[in-house]
């Protein structure tokens, strides 16, 4: 468990999501404590809902999310991550070798 | 005053009332999220009052703003119950059990009003009173073991009956499984009394407008 779960009184952390329109994916919210879960549910509508924001929400005990980050990369291969590599280096590289630049 | 009129009301000043005496704990709520949906529930009865001062100040050729904060104390139409004060969560959420109960009778009995502006608000104040009494509910079933949520309820319970027309009290009293009061108890709790806070109340409630009379904002 990465974050705590319970907050003081008794109550509970609940993590929300919001849906803003039909059809769309679910976002991450914010977080509230509760005592229970009718209570998060009635606290969800007025945080997140009573301004007609939200087309449904997702009402989750923090508890019940499994948290995970640790992720290996030994080998540093930066081809697999999201940003990829920069293009400009390589082709500066490329030309160099090919005595173009 | 014409009867409808009067009957709106009472019902207007009742929800503007508790409004105001439910924003009491802005601020000062047991914890953040309760804070902010205690205060919405607050607003939301303010904002009941407002479309019912509107209906009733159309017959009568005035404003709601003169309805809610132009009368002089004594000419509320507001139950006691509504007015009383006591910074206690457990005694604030017995009240709010108990007038959640006798308010859902009183819309009931609204909606089946042949007044067809009468009965179509009632319907939407029903609809976001569901929330409210959801909110009842959930404490009620909380604090249910709490000695002084108990206590308050008994003590409170009287007022509550005197919410309503003397017909609709029976079945509050089946529903909330209590025996009705006497009438020598209800007596002081009838409207038209008032609780010894109100004035002070109606001081705060219309300073602002009497500090500028006829001032717009």
């Amino acid at each position: 468990m990465g974050a705590e779960d319970r907050a003081g009184g008794g109550r509970v952390i609940y993590e929300v999501f919001r849906q803003e329109r039909k059809g769309q994916a679910f976002a991450h919210a914010g977080s509230l404590e509760a005592p229970n879960e009718a209570f998060a549910e009635e606290y969800a509508r007025e945080f997140y809902g009573r301004r007609q924001e939200s087309e449904a929400l997702w009402v989750v005990s923090r508890s019940a999310v499994h948290e995970i980050d640790d992720f290996a990369d030994e080998l540093e291969r930066n081809y697999h991550r999201v940003d990829g590599y920069s293009l400009k280096a390589k082709l500066k590289e490329a030309r160099e070798r090919a005595g173009t630049s | 005053m014409p009867e409808r009129a009067d009957a709106l009301l009472e019902i207007a000043d009742d929800e503007l009332i508790l409004g105001w005496r439910d924003s009491e704990w802005t601020g000062i709520a047991p914890f953040l999220e309760e804070d902010v949906a205690f205060s919405s529930i607050a607003q939301n009865e303010v904002g009941h009052a407002r479309a019912l001062y509107e209906l009733a100040a159309r017959a009568l050729e005035t404003t709601a703003d003169e309805l809610a904060f132009d009368r002089p104390p004594e000419e509320y139409r507001s139950a006691p119950l509504v007015e009383l004060r006591r910074v206690d969560w457990a005694y604030t959420i017995a009240r709010h059990v108990l007038y959640e109960a006798a308010d859902e009778i009183r819309l009931e009995a609204l909606k089946a009003s042949p007044d067809t502006d009468i009965a179509g608000l009632a319907a939407k104040m029903d609809r976001e009173e569901a929330y409210h009494r959801m909110h009842a509910q959930m404490w009620a079933e909380r604090l249910r073991g709490e000695p002084r949520f108990q206590t308050a309820l008994d003590e409170l319970w009287p007022a509550a009956v005197a919410v309503l027309p003397a017909e609709l009290r029976p079945k509050l009293a089946e529903r909330l499984q209590r025996p009705l009061p006497s009438n020598t108890v209800l007596l002081s709790l009838e409207r038209g009394n008032h609780a010894a806070e109100w004035p002070a109340l109606w001081e705060e409630m219309t300073e602002v407008r009497r500090s500028v009379p006829g001032g717009q904002w």
